[in-house]
């Protein structure tokens, strides 16, 4: 067998990441065998011992799923929410106490579907978070439905013919909505999608970072998609970079993940312009006689 | 002194909010209970607080659930569609002892119902809305002045006990304009909630000490790094499928409402020396019951009043000890009949129990309760 060489090459430095970062207590983790979820929670944690983020100051915020449950493995103060509702109770943490540096761990059905709304409405304020989407087009907690980035015709328990529905591409909603860093990485490309949840974090405002991912239990097994490693292959045989993108034609590119970042720019952040409204305040220009 | 001002009963709710110390209000627009929303972003700034109106009614609670961990005492306010809307997140704050104060102006229902009548048609829903066992406390004041002082206790409630508080106000008393002595601040009482600042790693975020009510909470960003979560978890804040702790956990959620009941429950008994008859009101029905029970008097029925301004958890010892005395209660609320299956529970026959309700977007009139009163004497 032949085996994803970067992900193992990595092991010892992973260790130490798991023993500093991971709350080696509560393992093993919930997930399926060859599930990449456990390769994503260790970019976020990597990305973040780059940084050299205050661990006291860094909130971990998610939502209901599987990609949802990597927040209690993690050594910070850790929210594990209701369904959808990540973001929404991420911009209460970050208004509250604009000084924290609030991540937010989600998955594709959690975030574009049931916490849709919560999702481009925080893209639309560009609050200061980053939101990192564990991305394996299905609802794997619940045992393999289709999800709002299940590609059409791909096969769920609930789309047996193959799903109908149209596809979320998620950075290019997020982008849509306001988002002022959006950029895709993959579950394989374990280098490059540190560096681009790093960037995502150091970005002042709202970042998003989609992480195409797999699940090899269900996605992969309804879809005859092969086992994880053949999973991982395929997304390393199909990832194009947002520079050779720029190159293609539209049907050359049709069915490649476009990696990188996609979207950058600067507006002001919410909690700051909030921060300027209390000083306006505070210096008595906006006072007026209260009702 | 304080001073006297007159005041919109939702503005007493925003602005005694202020005063018990909420420093982030999250909502979402819904008559009756904008003008809380619109005193709060006009406020808030002044004294260095947060408002945000979010996109719909679940992320305005989320949004002060959030705020409620970092340390910030928070509120969201809301009627009856958002208040049904609320519901999954109250339920959350409630197993993960976050506290919050939510705020519902009452209007008709069900659904839209008819935009903004009176009516008091989600005390049951106060109760039951969110899924599973959980413990409840719903206030609902009855003038302008008794809801900037009982928006205070709702906070204070909330903080003492880790727990969401609901704040039941109907279309009557939120838009009632009504002098109010507002006190000095320095008269208020204000409860904050117990807080550890950098404890020891070691300890249990959920761990009770002896003598304490609640877990004492650490503000995220301030020393422990802990988890929460809504899954039945133990006292290391993590999930857990133990049948022992899961029961360990609903129990002492419930106990620390129910054990401490004396703390908690008020009621307001007027006339009832020497009454035969009782009306049982709360909220807005108060004033309609005050008229009634003169007049009944002036007819020669001994009348007096039995006001719930604790509805969860129902003051059931003093009502019960009330009707050792009486031969009638007539429960008086702006709906089909919610409270007088409560009241029926708690009499268990001792008195007959009678019901006027209305749920036609008009008020009850006091003469309709004295009509009641005459016809089942």
């Amino acid at each position: 067998m032949d085996y994803v060489c970067d992900i193992d090459a990595e092991k010892g430095a992973a260790s130490k990441l798991i023993t500093k970062y991971i709350r080696t207590e509560h393992l093993p983790q919930i997930w399926c065998p060859g599930c990449s979820n456990g390769i994503v929670m260790r970019n976020v944690a990597q990305a973040i011992d780059n940084l050299g983020l205050d661990r006291n100051k860094t909130i971990i915020v998610s939502g209901i799923g599987c990609s949802s449950r990597s927040a209690a493995y993690m050594e910070f103060n850790t929210i594990h929410t209701t369904h959808g509702r990540a973001i929404a109770f991420a911009t209460g943490i970050k208004l509250a106490n604009p000084k924290l540096e609030v991540i937010v761990i989600a998955g594709d059905g959690d975030i574009t579907a049931i916490g849709g709304n919560h999702l481009i409405h925080a893209a639309r304020r560009n609050i200061g978070m980053t939101v990192i989407v564990m991305n394996n087009n299905v609802y794997g907690m619940t045992g393999g439905q289709y999800s709002p980035t299940t590609p059409t015709g791909a096969i769920g328990t609930t789309a047996p013919y193959g799903s109908l529905d149209r596809t979320f591409d998620i950075a290019n909603l997020a982008i849509g909505a306001g988002a002022s860093y959006a950029a895709r990485g993959t579950a394989y490309h374990v280098q490059q999608t540190i560096n681009l949840i790093q960037e995502g974090i150091r970005h002042k405002g709202f970042s998003i970072i989609d992480v195409i991912s797999t699940c090899p239990t269900y996605y992969g097994r309804e879809n005859k998609a092969g086992d994880a490693i053949d999973m991982l292959k395929w997304q390393r045989d199909n990832t194009i970079t947002v520079a050779k993108a720029a190159t293609m034609t539209p049907e050359d590119k049709q069915g490649k993940i476009v990696m990188g970042v996609l979207h950058q720019v600067q507006y002001k952040e919410y909690t700051d312009a909030y921060q300027e409204l209390v000083d306006r305040m505070k210096q008595g220009k906006d006072v007026h006689e209260h009702r | 002194m304080g001073k006297r001002v007159l005041m919109l009963g939702n503005e007493a709710c925003a602005e005694g909010a202020i005063a018990a110390g909420m420093r982030l209000y999250a909502g979402y627009p819904i008559t009756p209970s904008t003008e809380i929303a619109e005193i709060a972003a006009h406020r808030l700034p002044e004294v260095g607080g947060s408002f945000i109106q979010m996109e719909d009614e679940i992320a305005s609670i989320a949004v002060a659930i959030g705020a409620s961990v970092t340390g910030v005492k928070s509120m969201t306010a809301t009627s009856g569609p958002g208040f049904s809307l609320k519901q999954e997140n109250l339920g959350y704050a409630a197993l993960a002892e976050i506290p919050l104060v939510v705020v519902d102006v009452q209007r008709m229902g069900p659904s839209t119902g008819m935009p903004t009548s009176p009516s008091q048609g989600d005390v049951m829903m106060a109760r039951w809305g969110t899924h599973g066992d959980h413990p409840v406390i719903a206030l609902s004041p009855s003038s302008v002045k008794e809801t900037y002082e009982l928006i205070i206790r709702a906070f204070n409630l909330s903080e003492k006990y880790r727990t969401p508080v609901l704040f039941m106000m109907d279309e009557m008393i939120g838009h009632l304009r009504e002098g109010v002595e507002i006190p000095d601040t320095d008269k208020l009482v204000i409860i904050n909630r117990p807080t550890v600042i950098n404890p020891d790693p070691k300890r249990p975020p959920y761990h009770v000490e002896p003598g304490t009510l609640v877990p004492a909470m650490a503000p995220f960003g301030e020393g422990q790094r802990y988890n929460i979560t809504g899954l039945i978890h133990d006292e290391s804040g993590f999930p857990t499928n133990s049948t022992v702790e899961a029961e360990k956990l609903i129990n002492r959620l419930m106990h620390k409402i129910s054990d401490n009941y004396d703390d908690i429950v008020q009621c307001e008994q007027i006339g009832m020396e020497d009454a035969e008859v009782a009306l049982f009101c709360y909220g807005g029905t108060m004033r309609a019951a005050l008229t009634a029970m003169e007049e009944a008097r002036a007819k020669g029925i001994k009348c007096g009043i039995f006001r719930a301004i604790t509805l969860w958890p129902f003051p059931e010892r003093e009502l019960l000890k009330a009707a050792k005395h009486l031969k009638q209660i007539v429960v008086v609320e702006h709906n089909y009949g919610q409270m007088v299956h409560e009241v029926e529970r708690v009499i268990k026959g001792m008195c007959r129990v009678d019901f006027v309700g209305k749920y036609n977007g008009t008020v009850i009139s006091p003469q309709e309760i004295v009509k009641k009163l005459e016809e089942t004497r």
